[in-house]
């Protein structure tokens, strides 16, 4: 050993200290300056976000009747890493499930082909809709079950079980819904048809937060700097409809045992008063745990009754398209109220029936005649100045059809609308090739038949504006939004392509009928109704339709009823209108009617092919 | 027993109080952040951890003061007794002590409980200078070697049967003064040698550099050949001839293992690394007997030792370790992503510390620590507090004062007069050095779990006061060399 080693050693061993002290603080300005996710991860720790979920809002009828409420119910919230061994057997019985049951829904929530979120370290639901009772008792034990957590939530209740098309009803948001709108996370409700679902972001109003710390043992140690950082739910707005609840639960009993739909409007501003389709199902039915089995069953019957046939279903109109025609007859000066024609009755094409001849428009349309507008069409068509060819002709009268609500969605504020079919030139070009049509070929138009199809609420919008003269509102349920407003279209007022001295013709004839032609089982005492019957050919038994509105001089009421299968229109649907328009104007039925109501109300129509 | 007729106030160095003081202080604002509750916070309750750490470390101020007041001499005197009694209470120990948590390490005397093990440092540290400092004490001889080896392994022994490893372990400490002292520095060396070859073989061994080669074998093989031509550069500069033999031979197997690795032969590419290191080794041995130079025979038996290492770790790691033990060391080196358990620790920790970023954020706002997510966070994890609440510049300023602290002790040991002082103030820097470098490099991941204290941070009476003892001494032996430096 060299002497002056000793003396080196001391420099090795500061050296070695030094580096050491390097090395430390090396690795300590990785971690705390270079990686910037741990700061995450200990918010993530502390901080638990507890989302506060606002009320839904109400839903009203337009005399301020309220058709849906909220209703106090709790979702049951496990951390899987924060339970301990417990009593499975205790829980299961406090919540009315078998320990099976709730074996396979935890395998459900581990899955995470099936919850992409999961995660042993945040909340997972696992029972939604846990009655008042059943939460009850599970409060006093949940000290029991560590790891488990109750979220108290709203779900809807239905006061009337009325009107469940419009009404809609709310689900579980799936995966597509949480993708698309980032308010919501998995296990969140949102509407799912029906007026929750168009009108969901005014109802759901705005999820509010509460920021807790929680400690290691998931222990909740208060608010996090007492909550300044906190957001408050913002309740969702009520809603006011212009469905009159009674007309609407006395439509869907008129309708019991038929299938087919009731759609009356409000002329004036655009409002529907009620939307029956029938077959329908009691709303309650979708809501709470029950909700999923009972919308399988319902989607299985085959008398569809979760479809929405008022806004859906797409018939040919039959004679209710004849105003509509005629005022295009009018408008063309194809016709004067004065002009008359010729009916062959029973022996041509189209084939009509027994009355007076030669008849002019207003009888007509009172006899509901089949040959008048056939050589009415014929004459506009036939318009070779203005006309140069069939297919002028043709795309001038859809357009007259287009101005009238027909062919396109009317823009109604509720999911599922369809357009109908108001056929143009390239349409039947395509059929029979641009030289391969006439006006022979497709005549059966003239009387809402053969391609034309309209869905109700076009027919009910037909009514409303030929009462108005001219104009409409588009038809909307809601009447108002509370502290909110209405979406502008329902405001502005749309005019059809015919102008207003043409109707007086129109509404005359459609008076006739109800005084002394198709439509007689529509009349009201001291009140002028107009109406026009429909008929429509198809598979099996006639569609039975009727169209109308009253009081004549200032109509309160328009309205279009659609039977299946029910035959002639005078059968069925002219004196369901009646009834509707009665109890509506009138506020019941006279006794002398009463025999009507009841035969209405216990009628069945047999659907064709059920 | 005398006492000291020169003004002690007069030469005590001052710098190493100042230092000691601002650790105190700020290892006390560090408890009363660790224990404060968000809930409900009273600053001067003394029933809470901070208030027993306030008069901990009163106490601790008068002891300081007192063992300035006593004259060295006495020390060096009584150090045989001291060790003695010591050993007396930590063998009583093992029997008395109730089992707290697996150790059985804690005496309750009345209102007290006290960690013996924490005051063995200083009383081995006295025996131990004693000893060294013994006139025709000699190092190399093998007598003393023994002796010396026995003075530190009887109390890790004893330590270890209370089931304290951590505290054991600080006693291989006492090696840095051995090699101060001028212990074969190849000793220290063959020890990194072996840590290093030991990760190595467990973190590399699974990684496949062709069917039959493991990236660790080689790297091992590499690594053993690089240390032995260094050793001899280093240690026998004159002995060229041998080094270029060696040099040709290790050339010579280099060549083979390329020739190998173009053959289809199932043979580990390693393989002519084995055979080369075990022919150096034959050679050095030779030579060794041949010219009586016994650094030839250390350094042909640390090669071949490495490779016999190498394949007991591989052994040991799989067949002997409980898996317990297999997980924690596999966390440690990074090979299991164990959050639940052994790695729960070091990961809360590590979010800790990450997640104070620059400055921290701020005192008493610390939620890893606050809401208990950081284990023993005023003990052992201490340090936790710092990183969280007051961020990169915080733990630079603790770890600076401790840098600080150590390197004007070695300062003083160095000055010293007789070795006993030197030896003493060497053990003082060495056990310092020993528990921040672990108990840090465990809080921030680089080592293993292993549980001892802060040196004056962390909370703990019998920690703080052992520490207080163990520098006050080295002070006190310090103040009375100082005159005549
Ligand atoms: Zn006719």
């Amino acid at each position: 050993m060299r002497p002056n080693e000793l003396i080196n050693r001391r420099t090795v061993f500061q050296t070695a200290v030094v580096l050491v002290f390097i090395i430390l603080l090396a690795q300590l300005f990785y971690l705390q300056v270079l990686r910037n996710d741990y700061k995450k991860y200990a918010d993530s720790n502390a901080f638990l976000n507890r989302t506060i979920y606002p009320s839904r809002g109400m839903i009203y009828d337009r005399t301020g009747k309220l058709l849906v409420y909220n209703r106090p119910a709790y979702d049951i919230i496990i951390i899987m890493n924060e339970i301990e061994p417990f009593d499975t057997l205790d829980f299961c019985n406090t919540i009315h499930i078998t320990k099976q049951q709730f074996i396979n829904r935890i395998i459900e929530i581990k899955d995470r082909r099936k919850n992409p979120g999961y995660s042993s370290y945040t909340q997972q639901i696992l029972y939604t809709q846990v009655s008042a009772e059943e939460y009850g008792i599970l409060q006093e034990k949940l000290y029991k079950f560590p790891g488990f957590y109750v979220q108290s939530r709203t779900i809807r209740e239905y006061g009337d079980s009325i009107g469940a098309h419009f009404l809609g009803d709310i689900g579980e948001v799936n995966k597509r819904d949480i993708e698309n709108d980032n308010y919501y996370v998995s296990g969140d409700y949102s509407g799912r048809s029906g007026i929750e679902k168009s009108y969901e972001e005014v109802l759901r109003g705005e999820k509010g937060v509460e920021i807790m710390l929680r400690d290691a043992h998931g222990r909740l140690k208060g608010r996090y700097e007492n909550g300044i950082h906190d957001k408050e739910a913002r309740a969702g707005k009520n809603l006011h409809l212009s469905i009159d609840s009674e007309l609407q639960r006395y439509g869907e009993l008129l309708m019991k045992n038929k299938t087919g739909s009731i759609v009356a409007i409000d002329p004036e501003t655009g409002g529907i008063l009620c939307l029956v389709s029938s077959p329908t199902y009691n709303p309650n039915l979708l809501i709470g745990r029950l909700r999923g089995k009972n919308h399988v069953e319902l989607s299985k019957d085959p008398k569809k009754p979760l479809f929405n046939r008022a806004l859906m279903a797409q018939y040919p109109p039959g004679s209710t398209f004849k105003p509509a025609q005629s005022l295009v007859f009018l408008q063309e000066g194809a016709i004067t109220p004065s002009t008359s024609f010729y009916c062959w009755g029973k022996g041509g094409h189209p084939a009509c029936h027994a009355h007076a001849s030669p008849i002019s428009l207003i009888p007509a349309l009172a006899t509901s005649c089949n040959v008048f507008p056939y050589f009415a069409l014929r004459i506009v068509f036939g318009n070779k100045t203005k006309y140069p060819t069939i297919q002028d002709a043709m795309d001038s009268w859809r357009d007259y059809m287009v101005s009238m609500g027909f062919g396109y969605t009317l823009g109604v504020d509720l999911p599922g609308e369809k357009r109908g079919l108001i056929p143009n030139s390239r349409f039947y070009d395509k059929i029979y090739g641009t030289n391969g049509w006439k006006y022979n070929t497709i005549y059966s138009i003239s009387i809402g038949q053969g391609e034309v199809n309209l869905t109700p609420i076009q027919i009910a919008n037909l009514a409303a504006q030929i009462s108005n003269r001219g104009w409409y509102y588009p038809p909307h349920i809601v009447k108002e939004v509370e502290q909110g407003q209405l979406d502008s279209i329902y405001t502005h007022k749309r005019h059809t392509l015919i102008d207003s001295k043409y109707y007086d013709a129109i509404i005359q004839g459609m008076h006739g009928a109800v005084n002394e032609g198709t439509c007689r089982g529509a009349q009201i005492d001291s009140i002028n109704v107009c109406g026009k019957t429909g008929t429509a050919q198809n598979r099996g038994e006639d569609h039975s339709i009727f169209m109308g509105f009253a009081p004549m001089e200032k109509a309160r009421i328009a309205i279009s009823v659609y039977v299946e299968n029910g035959g002639f229109g005078a059968r069925w649907a002219v004196p369901i209108g009646g009834l509707m328009m009665e109890k509506y104007l009138k506020g019941k039925i006279p006794e002398n009617r009463k025999w009507v109501e009841d035969k209405m109300i216990n009628g069945t129509v047999k659907v064709y092919g059920l | 027993m005398g006492f000291r007729q020169t003004s002690v106030w007069h030469n005590v160095d001052w710098i190493t109080i100042v230092l000691y003081l601002a650790i105190l202080i700020v290892g006390w604002g560090c408890v009363y952040s660790a224990g404060y509750n968000f809930d409900n916070a009273s600053i001067f309750d003394l029933d809470q951890r901070f208030g027993k750490q306030l008069i901990w470390i009163g106490i601790c101020i008068i002891t300081a003061m007192a063992l300035l007041l006593i004259d060295s001499d006495f020390y060096q005197y009584f150090s045989y007794f001291i060790y003695a009694t010591i050993i007396l209470i930590l063998i009583a120990t093992i029997f008395l002590a109730e089992d707290v948590k697996g150790s059985r390490s804690w005496l309750t005397l009345g209102p007290l409980t006290v960690q013996p093990a924490e005051f063995a440092k200083f009383a081995t540290a006295l025996a131990l200078a004693t000893f060294m400092n013994s006139y025709n004490f000699k190092l190399f001889s093998l007598k003393n070697s023994l002796a010396t080896g026995a003075i530190i392994l009887l109390p890790m022994v004893l330590i270890l049967l209370q089931k304290e490893t951590g505290s054991a372990l600080v006693f291989s400490a006492f090696l840095l003064v051995l090699y101060r002292e001028g212990m074969s520095g190849m000793i220290l060396y063959s020890g990194l040698l072996a840590v290093t070859i030991f990760i190595l073989s467990i973190k590399f061994g699974g990684i496949m550099i062709s069917d039959t080669t493991s990236f660790g074998e080689v790297s091992i093989v590499v690594l053993t050949l690089l240390s032995g031509i260094v050793m001899l550069w280093m240690y026998q500069p004159t002995k060229g001839k041998i080094r270029v033999l060696l040099l040709k031979i290790i050339s010579f197997f280099t060549v083979v293992t390329f020739v190998l690795a173009l053959t289809p032969l199932k043979i580990s590419y390693a393989f002519p690394g084995y055979i080369c290191i075990f022919i150096c080794a034959i050679i050095l041995l030779y030579y060794a007997l041949l010219d009586k130079i016994h650094d030839f025979a250390l350094i042909g038996l640390l090669m071949a030792g490495s490779i016999a290492f190498m394949f007991s770790v591989n052994y040991l790691f799989y067949n002997v370790l409980q898996p317990h033990q297999r997980i924690r060391i596999e966390v440690l080196l990074g090979l299991k992503e164990d959050l639940n358990g052994a790695g729960y620790n070091v990961n809360q920790s590590k979010i800790a510390i990450g997640s104070g970023g620059i400055t921290g954020k701020g005192f008493l706002n610390g939620t890893q620590t606050k809401l208990k997510y950081v284990p023993e966070q005023d003990t052992d994890f201490i340090f936790c507090t710092v990183g969280e609440e007051k961020g990169f510049i915080g733990v630079s300023i603790v770890l600076g004062l401790y840098l600080v602290l150590l390197l004007r002790l070695i300062a003083l040991a160095e000055r010293q007069r007789y070795s006993f002082g030197r030896i003493y103030g060497y053990s003082v820097v060495s056990i310092l050095f020993f528990h921040i470098t672990v108990n840090v490099g465990m809080v921030i991941g680089l080592l293993p779990v292993i549980g001892i204290p802060l040196p004056l941070l962390s909370y703990g009476g019998s920690s703080l006061w052992a520490f207080t003892i163990l520098l006050f001494i080295f002070l006190s032996i310090d103040a009375q060399t100082k005159p005549s430096y």
